[in-house]
C-alpha cells in the first residue's frame, strides 16, 4: 500500500500539505510499530495470546467493526460523519430474523436487508445534501429512528432459528485455515475501497471534498451527489455489518450493533484520518481495527479489568485524535478551520 | 518536525507501557480447579454478592476463581470474554447469560475445548451448558411477585406496572408471563398490569423509566421490578418526587441497597433469593463438574456443604431454594 502514499504526495504541491502528508505517512508506519508492540507485549501478557485460534478469535470480533470502518473512513475524509451505523446494524439484524421467522429464504432477505441499509443511507445522504443539515445531527436523528424501527419489527424477540449455514458464516473459518469468513469480506471491501480512494479520480474527489468544499465544487466536483453515494455505501455496508453479526451470534435481534459506532469512529480516528475532514488513508484505518482488536484481547488474556480496558482504549482516542490536532493547529499558527 | 517525531515516539512508548505496566506476565500455576464468573455486567452490587459466595467456596475447595465480565449487559459482548477464557483453558465458565442464543455458539466451543459450562442467574440456550444453577424456580418467584403486588396495593386493587431488566433476559421475561398467568387468577382479578417498561439494568434509564410510569400512568397503585438495579432506581424516584406515599414499590432486590428505603417506608417489603449462597452452589457445582463427580445428567444427586442436598432435574438444572421475603422486621438479619 505504498503506492498510494506516493501517489498522494506527488500531487500535493504546497508546502503545509506535504509536511502533513508526511505525518500521514509516519502515522501508518507508526502504528505498524504500535501493532508489532502490542503482539510482543501481548505475548509477554498472556502466553496464549500468539496462538492461531486466538488471532481468529480477536479478528472475527473485530470484523463487523472494521468493516463499517472503512466507508466511515471515505465519508470522515470527505468532511462528513456517519453516526447512525450502529443502528443500521439493528435494524437489519431485526429485518433479517423477521423476514426469516416469516418463511424467507435467505438468498432474498440479505439482498432486502442490504438495500433496506442502502435506503437508510440515501436518507442520510439526502438530508445533508438536499435539506443542507450538518451531518452530526442527521445521524444523531437517524441513530434513533433505525433503532426505534428496529424495535418495532421484531420487538423484544431474539430469532435464532437460523440454518447453521448462515451462523457457520459467522462462527466458522476458511476452510484450511484460522481466518474467519468476515475477514475476506473485509479484505476485498478493503482492498477496493483502498484503491478506489487512493488511485482514482474518484478519491481524489473525496479528498478535494474533505480539504475545501468550496474549491472543490468550483473544480467540478459533483459534492452533493459524491456525499449521497458515500452515504448510501456507508449504509449499505453497515447493514452488512448487522448480517454477520447475525450469523456470528446466531441470533437476530433489534439492539443488535448497540454502541459499535462509537468502534467505528474510534477506528477511524487512530487510523490517522483527520475528524475535521480533507486527509487519512485506508491502510491506517485497518491497521487501526487490528490495533484496537488486539489491544482488547490482550488486556481481556491478562485479566486486566473492564474499567481500566476502556480507560486504555479512552486515552488511545484521546492520544491520537487530540494531540497530533493540536500540533498541526500550532504549526499552522493558530489557523481556524 | 523534530517536535512531531518525539510525539510519535512519545505516544508509542505510552501505549506500551501503559499496556507492560497493567500486570506482569502472569505466572499462571496451571492449577486443576480454575473457575471464571462471566456474569451479564460487572460492577453490579448483585453478581459481586454471587462473586463472594464464589470466592468463598473457591477458598473452602482450594481453586482459583476470578469474575471477568463487559460493562453494558448484552450477548456481544460477553462473546469476546468466553472466547478468551476458552483460549486461558480455564477449567470451568459460570455465566449469566444476558442473551441465551447469542453466546450459544462460542459456549458450544468452550464446552467442546473441555471447559465445563455452568449457568447461574439467567440461563444460556440449551445445549450450550453442563448444568444451570437456577436462583429459584420461575413459578415461585413470579407468583410471589404478584402476592406483594397484592400485599401492597390497597384492597389489592388498581393499576400495577413492571419494571423490567432488558428485554431479552430470558429469567426477567419467564417471571413476567408467569406473573401474566397468575394475574389471571380470580383472587387477583382487581390488579390490572398497565404497562411493563425496560430499563436495561442500567441506574439512568431505570430511573427515566420509572418516571415514565409515573407520568403516563396517573392512578398507579404499584410498581414490581424483578431486577436489584431497577428496584433501586425506582425507590429513588418515588422519594425525589414525593410518590412514595400514593405509589408502592415491591420486587426483587438486595436487602442492603434497599435498607434505608424499607427504613422510610418507601418500599414495605421485597424478596431476593440468598445471592451469596447462589454464587457459591455455583462454585461447587463447577467444581464437581471439573472433577467429574457429576455430569450433569437430570437425576444424579449431590451435596454441598451447609446447603444441603440437590438432585438435577429436567433440563439439566437445580434450584437453588425459595426466595426470601424481606421486611422491615427482618432485613437487619441479612448483609449482602
Amino acid at each position: 500500500m505504498s503506492a498510494p502514499v506516493t501517489h498522494q504526495a506527488r500531487s500535493a504541491d504546497a508546502g503545509p500539505r506535504r509536511l502533513e502528508l508526511s505525518l500521514l505517512g509516519r502515522w501508518e508506519v507508526l502504528l505498524g510499530v504500535v501493532l508489532l508492540g502490542l503482539v510482543i507485549v501481548g505475548a509477554r501478557l498472556s502466553p496464549v495470546f500468539a496462538t492461531a485460534q486466538n488471532f481468529s478469535n480477536l479478528t472475527a470480533a473485530a470484523m463487523e467493526v472494521g468493516i463499517m470502518a472503512l466507508p466511515m473512513t471515505l465519508i470522515i475524509i470527505a468532511g462528513e460523519i456517519d453516526l447512525s451505523v450502529e443502528s443500521t446494524v439493528g435494524l437489519s439484524s431485526a429485518v433479517l430474523g423477521w423476514l426469516w421467522a416469516a418463511g424467507v429464504s435467505l438468498w432474498l432477505a440479505v439482498p432486502a436487508v442490504l438495500l433496506l441499509g442502502a435506503a437508510g443511507g440515501l436518507l442520510n445522504g439526502l438530508l445533508v445534501t438536499r435539506a443542507g443539515l450538518p451531518s452530526l445531527v442527521v445521524t444523531l436523528g437517524t441513530l434513533a429512528l433505525l433503532r426505534g424501527l428496529a424495535s418495532v419489527v421484531l420487538g423484544p424477540r431474539a430469532i435464532s432459528t437460523f440454518p447453521t449455514e448462515f451462523t457457520a458464516f459467522g462462527f466458522g473459518t476458511l476452510p484450511g485455515t484460522p481466518l474467519p469468513w468476515s475477514l475476506l469480506v473485509f479484505a476485498l471491501l478493503g482492498l477496493v475501497l483502498g484503491v478506489l480512494l487512493h488511485a482514482t479520480w474518484l478519491g481524489r474527489q473525496v479528498f478535494a471534498v474533505g480539504k475545501n468544499q468550496s474549491a472543490a465544487r468550483y473544480a467540478g466536483v459533483r459534492v452533493r451527489r459524491l456525499k449521497t453515494v458515500l452515504f448510501v455505501l456507508s449504509g449499505t455496508v453497515a447493514a452488512l455489518a448487522g448480517v454477520i453479526l447475525t450469523a456470528r451470534l446466531s441470533s437476530a435481534r433489534a439492539d443488535a450493533g448497540q454502541g459499535l459506532t462509537l468502534a467505528v469512529v474510534t477506528a477511524v480516528l487512530l487510523g490517522g484520518v483527520d475528524i475535521f475532514g480533507g486527509s487519512g488513508t485506508l491502510l491506517g484505518v485497518v491497521l487501526a481495527v487490528f490495533a484496537l482488536a488486539m489491544l482488547q484481547n490482550a488486556l481481556r488474556l491478562a485479566d486486566v479489568s473492564t474499567q481500566l480496558q476502556s480507560i486504555a482504549v479512552g486515552l488511545l482516542l484521546i492520544g491520537s485524535v487530540v494531540v497530533p490536532n493540536v500540533v498541526i493547529r500550532f504549526r499552522r499558527g493558530g489557523g481556524t478551520r | 518536525m523534530l517536535t512531531r517525531r518525539y510525539l510519535h515516539v512519545g505516544l508509542a512508548l505510552a501505549m506500551a507501557a501503559s499496556v507492560g505496566l497493567l500486570g506482569a506476565p502472569g505466572a499462571s500455576a496451571q492449577a486443576s480447579l480454575n473457575v471464571a464468573f462471566l456474569p451479564k455486567q460487572v460492577n453490579n452490587p448483585y453478581f459481586d454478592t454471587a462473586a463472594q459466595g464464589g470466592m468463598k467456596a473457591a477458598g473452602e475447595l482450594g481453586g482459583q476463581f476470578k469474575q471477568v465480565g463487559p460493562s453494558e449487559a448484552t450477548g456481544a459482548a460477553q462473546v469476546p470474554f468466553i472466547q478468551d477464557l476458552t483460549t486461558q483453558k480455564v477449567s470451568a465458565i459460570a455465566v449469566s447469560a444476558a442473551d441465551p442464543d447469542a453466546i450459544a455458539p462460542s459456549l458450544k466451543a468452550a464446552r467442546a475445548a473441555g471447559i465445563k459450562v455452568v449457568g447461574y442467574d439467567s440461563s444460556p440456550a440449551q445445549g450450550a451448558y453442563d448444568v444451570f444453577v437456577n436462583q429459584a424456580d420461575t413459578q415461585g418467584i413470579g407468583q410471589s411477585l404478584v402476592q406483594m403486588a397484592c400485599d401492597e396495593a390497597p384492597t389489592c386493587s388498581g393499576d400495577i406496572a413492571i419494571l423490567s431488566a432488558t428485554s431479552t433476559a430470558t429469567n426477567q421475561n419467564a417471571w413476567i408471563d408467569v406473573m401474566k398467568q397468575t394475574l389471571q387468577q380470580s383472587q387477583y382479578s382487581g390488579l390490572h398490569l398497565v404497562d411493563v417498561v425496560y430499563g436495561n439494568d442500567d441506574d439512568q434509564t431505570s430511573q427515566q423509566q420509572a418516571q415514565g410510569l409515573l407520568q403516563s400512568h396517573p392512578g398507579l397503585q404499584v410498581i414490581v421490578s424483578p431486577t436489584t438495579v431497577g428496584i433501586a432506581a425506582a425507590a429513588k424516584v418515588l422519594e425525589d418526587t414525593g410518590s412514595a406515599g400514593s405509589v408502592q414499590l415491591t420486587g426483587l432486590g438486595t436487602p442492603n441497597s434497599l435498607r434505608a428505603y424499607v427504613k422510610d417506608g418507601t418500599i414495605k417489603e421485597f424478596a431476593l433469593w440468598n445471592v451469596q449462597n447462589l454464587g457459591y452452589l455455583t462454585y461447587y457445582v463447577a467444581a464437581k463438574l471439573v472433577s467429574g463427580d457429576i455430569k450433569g445428567t437430570p437425576g444424579e444427586s449431590f451435596s454441598v456443604p451447609t446447603l444441603g442436598d440437590y438432585t438435577i432435574g429436567d433440563n439439566s438444572t437445580i434450584v437453588l431454594g425459595p426466595p426470601q421475603v424481606f421486611t422491615a422486621d427482618n432485613i437487619d438479619q441479612f448483609n449482602f
